[in-house]
């Protein structure tokens, strides 16, 4: 995958960590992010488990790293960044995540139409073979622009 | 006491909050839950950790995501006759509106009770109930204890 220039990097970087509170309070950080995906990771933390007999993270946590991958996604393959809206997320939960390892979401934005962009994504841990969560969401653009599938 | 015997406890003294605070991402995200006539209101108190778009402001996707799920698990651990982890199979949410930064509410209403996989709806607003701001629908695994 092509690599994005250092000012988007860094622009996309600072839009989805620094730049949103949520994503700041989870721990969430950008790993890689190119005009067709994004990369990001959830460090585990406590405050986020949901069963603590397990400590498997809470599946809301998961929810939130596949909607700001997927959101990234998006932004990451539009021409110019114009506001963008969460239609739909769909999340199959394939299993429990591990406790004590990080989660990473990885997302793409495999169509774009004048008005939605749809997403697909996966969360990991340790390889992309190991996925125990995969997504699929559609995003509203609210800016015109011109049809284009990256 | 293990935490099935702990759920058990809080719900048989009807203290569903107990229940909740044994979860500590509910704590997190700031999450109370209290009946309210004969539904279970679950509450995602508003805090600035939540907001995903500092310019309107908004609430994060995923937060709105995790107070739908919760309300759902909260439902099937308080009202289903077994107390029972439940694990999400699938999720499956529904974007109205963007998230003013206030309080936000939700209900999970059980469809389909079966034995292996119980399927539920969810519902979350904000000021106005029949303006909501997210629905959702989700399809648990509930493996009896």
């Amino acid at each position: 995958m092509a690599d994005l220039s250092d000012e988007m990097q860094g622009r996309m970087a600072r839009a989805f960590s620094r730049g949103v509170p949520h994503n700041l309070a989870l721990g969430i950080r950008i790993l890689a992010a190119s005009p067709t995906e994004a990369s990001f990771e959830l460090p585990y933390d406590a405050k986020l488990v949901g069963n603590p007999e397990t400590g498997t993270l809470h599946g809301g946590a998961i929810t939130a790293l596949l909607d700001a991958a997927s959101g990234a996604a998006v932004f990451a393959a539009l021409p110019s960044l114009v506001p963008i809206a969460t239609l739909d997320l769909r999340i199959d939960y394939l299993k429990p995540a591990a406790p004590g390892k990080p989660v990473i979401a990885k997302a793409s934005c495999y169509k774009m139409t004048r008005t939605v962009a749809f997403t697909r994504a996966m969360a990991y841990q340790d390889n992309p073979e190991n996925v125990i969560a995969h997504s699929v969401g559609t995003f509203m653009l609210s800016t015109k622009m011109g049809s284009r599938t990256p | 006491m293990t935490l099935i015997e702990q759920m058990a406890a809080a719900k048989a003294s009807h203290d569903y909050q107990k229940l909740i605070d044994l979860i500590p991402y509910a704590g997190f995200l700031g999450l109370t839950a209290a009946m309210q006539g004969d539904e279970l209101i679950t509450t995602m108190r508003y805090g600035d950790h939540l907001i995903g778009n500092p310019a309107l402001p908004a609430l994060h996707g995923g937060t709105l995501g995790a107070l739908l799920e919760s309300a759902a698990i909260f439902e099937l651990l308080c009202r289903a006759e077994t107390v029972v982890l439940p694990k999400t199979i699938t999720l499956t949410i529904d974007y109205l509106r963007s998230g003013a930064p206030v309080d936000t509410y939700a209900l999970g209403v059980v469809t389909r009770q079966g034995r292996r996989v119980t399927n539920v709806r969810m519902e979350a607003w904000q000021t106005d109930r029949r303006a909501p701001v997210a629905t959702a629908h989700a399809v648990f695994l509930v493996m009896r204890a």
